[in-house]
């Protein structure tokens, strides 16, 4: 099987999962958010990130972090296709006390790098790792970080956009999830417009591609690119929030919701067509 | 913070553009690339101190104390405190000592919002020699740490004769049957010379250097209780959530325990001044500390 089509079988795995277990954990879940992320995490875990899953400790691998820490159906779907975390562990996800949650703990047995839910803290994070990364002599990696739209919103994401092209950091990539609703009903251009996000970032110094989030070609075209030599790559992905279930794509009810059943059997039947 | 550099290999500094200031120039120098100086975003510095600190190094960041404590709280308490990462937070200027800076600039509640958080060790040395101590055990000590620096260039030394110090182990400087002072920072002093003036109107006191605030040197209090008519704290903090309310906190489980008087800053923000006003303002000078002492064991 060729990496495409390896990643667009991880992606419908993937929404099935999130859907599976939003339904069996009978909680509301940050659905529509899980689903926008599902092709840039499937390109990530399918081909891009190096990594080892029978040791996820490995030094050399190269470390994702989850800024957009209520993307945790995106991300727990993928650390379970990509084989850090059991089936069985995945269906402990919103059991009390467990391992899984609605945003992520560190927990690198599990492939998890960190902690996050308060949003705008991952991007300073990954500017660590890199760093760490270019000042190490025997160990080279990178640091991949997903932000949303939303969380850009943050002051302290601007804090980061700005440092990490003084520091040279063309170890670092970030994504941004821009799927261009946030936690309100109301559409975030008449929030916070960003507009022309892609422009914003270049205008900081970052090396930007301006992709469709969900078009995996235009992903793995924009994360292979050859790195520009002293600046950071900014990945701004285009997305649709709640993409793949008619009924969420772009309805901000699915921004945190419970799915009941007749509205899980309902996408499933979706997802089969 | 160059020894240390030169003993630990893993150890960087970040600074929020405060570098200079915190007198970190040397190690700048020395260590051009275990140096960043972030700029003036303090959360930012946090954040990225974490990343390093998550790949094995032992990040010392510095600021002035409430940027670094209430600016960059929650990164704090998520990197920090949640996470366990092995950075240092220093506050610069903790306390009043940045006179005519400001409020804006004052260390006031700093302690009380770190010590409620998970996970973090709290060390606020006494003089210059005890922050040289601080400095070299925090580079070999892994985990989160909070490090509060108060008082003034040309306060007057604690420690003329070199000693053991050990994190969460309290210093008993001098002895005294009627009385213990427990104090922290720039206060360990003026408590020594508050007990001198105790001495001559028959007034026996205890003095404790409470380097550590956090884990609490415990056996400590246990001993002021069993031993002494009065506990008297003594610190540059709001009298709300420091070195007062550690030993309150502990001590109210207790049937029989001796009086407590808190001695520290108001909960307010007062007038600007010259450090050695306010302090004097504020009578957190070793002969008005005395005097506040003797009316309230009076009293008792």
């Amino acid at each position: 099987m060729n990496h495409f089509k390896r990643i667009e079988s991880m992606a419908l795995f993937m929404r099935r999962k999130i859907l599976d277990i939003s339904y069996l954990s009978s909680h509301a879940a940050h659905l529509g958010g899980g689903l926008s992320m599902v092709e840039i995490m499937a390109t990530l875990y399918a081909h891009i990130l190096k990594f080892d899953n029978k040791n996820p400790h490995w030094v050399e691998r190269d470390r994702f972090i989850l800024s957009k820490g209520h993307g945790v159906l995106g991300y727990f779907s993928a650390l379970l296709a990509a084989g850090f975390i059991t089936e069985e562990k995945y269906n402990t996800y919103l059991k009390n006390e467990s391992d899984l949650i609605a945003h992520p703990i560190m927990n690198l047995d599990l492939g998890i790098e960190s902690s996050n839910g308060s949003l705008g803290q991952g991007l300073s994070m990954g500017i660590g790792i890199a760093y760490a990364s270019k000042k190490s002599i025997d160990t080279q990696y990178k640091a991949y970080v997903l932000l949303g739209d939303g969380e850009c919103n943050e002051g302290s994401v601007w804090e980061a956009i700005m440092l990490a092209p003084q520091l040279k950091l063309d170890n670092l990539i970030a994504i941004v999830d821009y799927n261009k609703l946030q936690s309100d009903m109301t559409p975030s251009s008449e929030i916070i417009n960003f507009g022309n996000l892609a422009a914003k970032f270049e205008s900081f110094g970052w090396d930007v591609y301006d992709v469709d989030g969900h078009d995996i070609t235009q992903l793995i075209q924009a994360f292979e690119a050859k790195h520009v030599k002293g600046k950071p790559k900014m990945i701004v992905a285009n997305t649709i929030k709640g993409k793949g279930i008619s009924f969420m794509e772009n309805n901000n009810e699915w921004h945190h919701n419970i799915l009941t059943k007749s509205k899980y059997e309902l996408a499933i039947a979706e997802l089969e067509d | 913070m160059l020894s240390a550099g030169e003993k630990n290999p893993k150890l960087m500094v970040v600074s929020g553009d405060l570098g200079d200031s915190s007198g970190l120039a040397r190690f700048k120098n020395t260590f051009p690339d275990r140096f960043i100086n972030i700029g003036i975003a303090e959360q930012n510095m946090i954040g990225v101190a974490a990343g390093l600190a998550k790949e094995g190094h032992n990040v010392f960041a510095t600021s002035f104390a409430p940027f670094i404590t209430l600016r960059s709280g929650e990164q704090i308490r998520m990197n920090l405190g949640y996470m366990e990462l092995n950075v240092k937070a220093v506050a610069i200027g903790s306390g009043i000592s940045m006179a005519f800076l400001g409020n804006s600039h004052y260390g006031l509640e700093d302690t009380a919002i770190m010590r409620s958080i998970p996970n973090l060790t709290i060390v606020c040395p006494a003089d210059c020699s005890e922050i040289v101590k601080t400095v070299h055990a925090a580079a070999e000590f892994k985990g989160p740490m909070y490090i509060r620096l108060t008082g003034a260039v040309g306060n007057p030394p604690v420690y003329t004769e070199e000693y053991d110090f050990e994190i969460g182990k309290s210093i008993t400087l001098r002895e005294g049957s009627d009385i213990t002072i427990f104090a922290i920072g720039s206060m360990v002093y003026e408590s020594l010379e508050a007990a001198k003036v105790l001495d001559s109107v028959g007034i026996s006191s205890r003095v404790v250097n409470m380097h550590t605030l956090k884990p609490c040197d415990y056996k400590a209090i246990d001993r002021a209780i069993s031993s002494s008519k009065a506990i008297i704290t003594v610190e540059e903090h709001s009298v709300i959530g420091g070195l007062g309310s550690v030993i309150a906190e502990y001590k109210t489980q207790f049937s029989k325990s001796p009086a407590h008087l808190i001695i520290g800053l108001p909960d307010k923000f007062g007038k600007t001044a010259e450090y050695k006003f306010l302090l004097e303002k504020y009578r957190l000078v070793g002969n008005k500390i005395a005097t506040d002492i003797q009316n309230f064991v009076k009293n008792l």
